[in-house]
């Protein structure tokens, strides 16, 4: 056991840290659910992405550096600890990329990765409908062959699609085979948002800006290379992409423990009452667990083992964490806490209100605590 | 970066807890509680040879004196097996408590004799007089009116050879002494968790014990307080794991209309969310292992955290693992009471957990963080 990091990722954190001092804008860039903001956020991307730091593990022909998961969670706790701008790519990047890599044709890694990495096109999942949101396998977005056989015709609805209203593409779960057993009958598709037939309606979210959308197909084409894994496969495929979401690759432990961080100082500049100095050491606490835990499930999986069903801990804890430790900084705030300042009170209020989201999207908490107790403790379904 | 333990380190706890299954199944520590004191006596030293022959009470002795020469890490498996049995003897106090304190006291005379005692006559050490508040390390050591000290809630000492008891006076500061059991008187006091061994101890104030005093004995002593809560984290990690199983297991097999009562989401939730804590409190647990044998800076502040967190989330398994056991998990006849005793016990041993969030707290303020981030700010 050793919980050091090596020189080799001590002199990679130093790079890291170097590059991001000298390239993190200055000022805040406007938020990335608008349309002056999607477009910063993407110049962003494209930043990174010429120097090479926007999907450091990722194999170098598609625009990383081949490093391993150990440097990815160094990058992370340095990029968070520059308080460098959101990703707007992390549906692509996070999400999408580890299930192309492990699925995808070598054609399909050729063409969507490398734009990816570099901000040219952003995706959105296209997964959520009106009627299917924690039972996803009742999608009743389907796809049926074409009339030359050589493709598929979309018809149907998405919604919450984050980031829909801007992105250039989507990845969705669509009904191929409407006879099928529910989980069986579908398919993974990559689809062109402006292909003919993509009507975008945006949604705005709690804080008012449009950070959703829903997506509406009336017989959109879509060619056959656009399938990503078997067709009638896309459950497990979406499964994989899910394990992502909720597992390793979303949410890394330095976005927590700079938050906790954060929490302390505001904490040691303010005061608080007793419960609040307890909330405070708490949320250090959750937030520095969840990176030794991190750092426990990548030991693992640096072995050669599988991430396994503890990801469904996961997802519930950092959810959670995320709204106390933000919970807590309002507290702290008190009266100032509903003030919409740029600078700090804003940015607690803005991150309190994406923190309750938390435990919403990615598969609710309720549902991930189904998962816990039928996988990891065998208790009977139902 | 490698959070993960060795084989051998595996095949350790794993020796630990098939020789544990047997020699301290719930037959066994029902047996050990109807027992009669000569009865419990001949039990606890039967048991405790057993875990001798495995080396496990001097797994950390220095090889110099003749132990396994093994570390804290080798160490936190073992503890967690011991937890998850409930086991009455008191390995906690001697192989993680007494033991390395004696070693890091070496060459001292009474400290090499006691190990000496600990490697060749398979001996146990009691362990008392050091509390963890939230205002630092206090002793609960009273002096009596004819100068003889009383500590109460010392662990381990109806069997023990040695007690390591602390002190200490507003003049001369903190001393640590290693007491032989016929210095020592013994009264049993009756506790929540019968097969816990607590007593209370008089003993004289003898130069001829004496393994410390003033700063060193201090260090000594507050060293002490963070393995306890280091270790304590380990045990309770493992009741924890022990309770959520056996109520995962209760859950399957008790129906209610006409179904498994784990089928109703209210009694899954409950689990779910204690095995959350406790998958998470793990790691903080193994962390604090591995600052102890590394001596990291930040030890304090991680054993600090492994113990809130440990008991935060055995609390939570012992509070779900009752309710979902319903009327028959409030009975003697049950076997899940023991391990509800011994987690309430230990939970708010060595500190609670709002004690030690408030040691949190007060380490990370005065700039031993414990995250990343932090960290490397010390590092520029
Ligand atoms: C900010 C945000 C961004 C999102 N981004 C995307 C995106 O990019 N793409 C996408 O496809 N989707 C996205 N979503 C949608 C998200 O995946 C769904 O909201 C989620 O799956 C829950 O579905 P629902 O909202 O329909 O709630 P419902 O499924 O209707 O659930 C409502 C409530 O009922 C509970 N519930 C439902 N079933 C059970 C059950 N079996 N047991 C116990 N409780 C149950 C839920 O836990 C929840 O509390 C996003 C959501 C949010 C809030």
């Amino acid at each position: 056991m050793d919980l050091t990091f090596s020189a080799e990722q001590e002199a990679f954190r130093a790079e890291a840290r170097a590059w991001l001092a000298a390239h993190v804008p200055a000022d805040p860039l406007p938020s990335l659910d608008t349309a002056a903001g999607f477009e910063a956020h993407r110049a962003w991307e494209r930043t990174m992405f010429e120097d090479r730091w926007s999907v450091v593990s990722w194999p170098t022909e598609y625009g990383g550096r081949d490093l391993g998961i150990f440097e990815w969670l160094v990058f992370e706790e340095e990029y968070y600890r520059a308080r460098a701008p959101k990703r707007v790519s992390q549906n692509g990047i996070f999400l999408l990329a580890p299930t192309m890599l492990e699925y995808g044709t070598e054609a399909q890694k050729a063409r969507y990765l490398p734009p990816m990495a570099s901000g040219e096109e952003i995706w959105c999942q296209g997964w959520s409908e009106p009627d299917a949101g924690s039972d996803l396998a009742g999608i009743r977005s389907r796809a049926a062959r074409n009339a030359g056989g050589d493709g598929w015709v979309l018809n149907g609805q998405k919604t919450w699609a984050s980031r829909g209203a801007f992105a250039e593409w989507c990845f969705g779960i669509f009904r191929t085979d409407p006879e099928a057993e529910r989980h069986r009958g579908l398919t993974y598709f990559l689809v062109a948002m402006d292909s003919p037939g993509v009507t975008v309606r945006p949604i705005p979210q709690i804080d008012g800006e449009t950070g959703f959308a829903e997506i509406f197909f009336d017989n959109v084409e879509v060619p056959e290379d656009q399938v990503l894994g078997e067709v009638g496969a896309g459950w497990s495929v979406a499964m994989a992409t899910a394990g992502s979401e909720r597992g390793l690759s979303l949410r890394s432990p330095a976005r927590y423990t700079e938050a906790a961080d954060r929490l302390l100082q505001l904490f040691h500049q303010r005061g608080g009452p007793a419960a609040s100095a307890d909330a405070v050491a708490q949320a250090h606490m959750d937030a520095e667990a969840y990176q030794l835990h991190t750092y426990w499930t990548a030991s693992r999986v640096a072995r050669g083992h599988a991430v396994g069903v503890e990801a469904s801990c996961n997802k519930i804890f950092w959810s959670e964490t995320d709204v106390a430790i933000h919970g807590a900084a309002l507290d702290l705030l008190g009266p100032d806490a509903e003030l919409l300042e740029a600078g700090a009170p804003g940015e607690w209020l803005d991150g309190y209100l994406f923190s309750l989201a938390g435990p919403i999207y990615a598969g609710t908490n309720e549902i991930q605590r189904n998962v816990v107790a039928e996988r990891l403790l065998g208790l009977p379904r139902g | 970066m490698d959070f993960a333990f060795t084989d051998e380190q595996d095949a350790l706890r794993q020796g630990v807890r098939t020789v544990l299954d047997t020699e301290c199944s719930v037959d066994a520590l029902r047996a050990f509680e109807l027992a009669d004191e000569d009865g419990r006596a001949e039990l606890a030293r039967n048991r405790w040879a057993v875990l001798a022959e495995l080396g496990a009470p001097a797994l950390v002795v220095p090889e110099a004196a003749n132990g396994l020469g093994l570390g804290d890490v080798d160490l936190v498996g073992v503890l967690e097996e011991a937890g998850r049995a409930c086991l009455p003897e008191p390995l906690l106090e001697t192989a993680a408590l007494a033991a390395p304190t004696l070693a890091a006291l070496l060459p001292d005379r009474a400290a090499a004799a006691a190990l000496a005692a600990l490697v060749e006559d398979d001996v146990s050490f009691a362990v008392g007089g050091v509390d963890v508040t939230v205002d630092g390390v206090v002793s609960p050591t009273a002096v009596s009116a004819d100068g003889t000290l009383r500590t109460p809630r010392v662990v381990g000492a109806r069997d023990a050879a040695i007690a390591l008891l602390a002190c200490r006076d507003a003049d001369s500061g903190w001393q640590l002494h290693a007491v032989p059991a016929d210095s020592c008187t013994v009264y049993p006091t009756p506790a929540l968790s019968s097969s816990r061994d607590l007593s209370t101890v008089h003993w004289p104030l003898d130069s001829e014990t004496l393994l410390a005093y003033g700063v060193a004995a201090e260090a000594a002593v507050s060293l002490l307080a963070d393995r306890a809560a280091a270790g304590s984290a380990a045990l309770l990690v493992g009741l924890a794991d022990r309770m959520l199983a056996m109520t995962a297991t209760y859950a399957k097999e008790r129906h209610q209309f006409g179904k498994a009562i784990g089928s109703f989401q209210a009694v899954k939730h409950q689990l779910a969310n204690a095995r959350v804590a406790l998958e998470f409190a793990r790691p903080a647990t193994y962390r604090a292992a591995w600052s102890l044998a590394t001596a990291q800076p930040t030890l304090s502040h991680d054993a600090s955290m492994a113990k809130a967190m440990a008991s935060d989330a055995a609390d939570l398994a012992a509070r779900v693992g009752l309710q979902v056991h319903g009327a028959i998990g409030y009975t003697w006849e049950c076997d899940l009471h023991f391990f509800l005793k011994r987690t309430w016990a230990l939970s708010r041993a060595w500190g609670d957990a709002a004690t030690h969030r408030r040691l949190v707290l007060a380490q990370v303020r005065r700039g031993a963080k414990g995250t990343r981030t932090a960290m490397s700010d010390s590092r520029q």
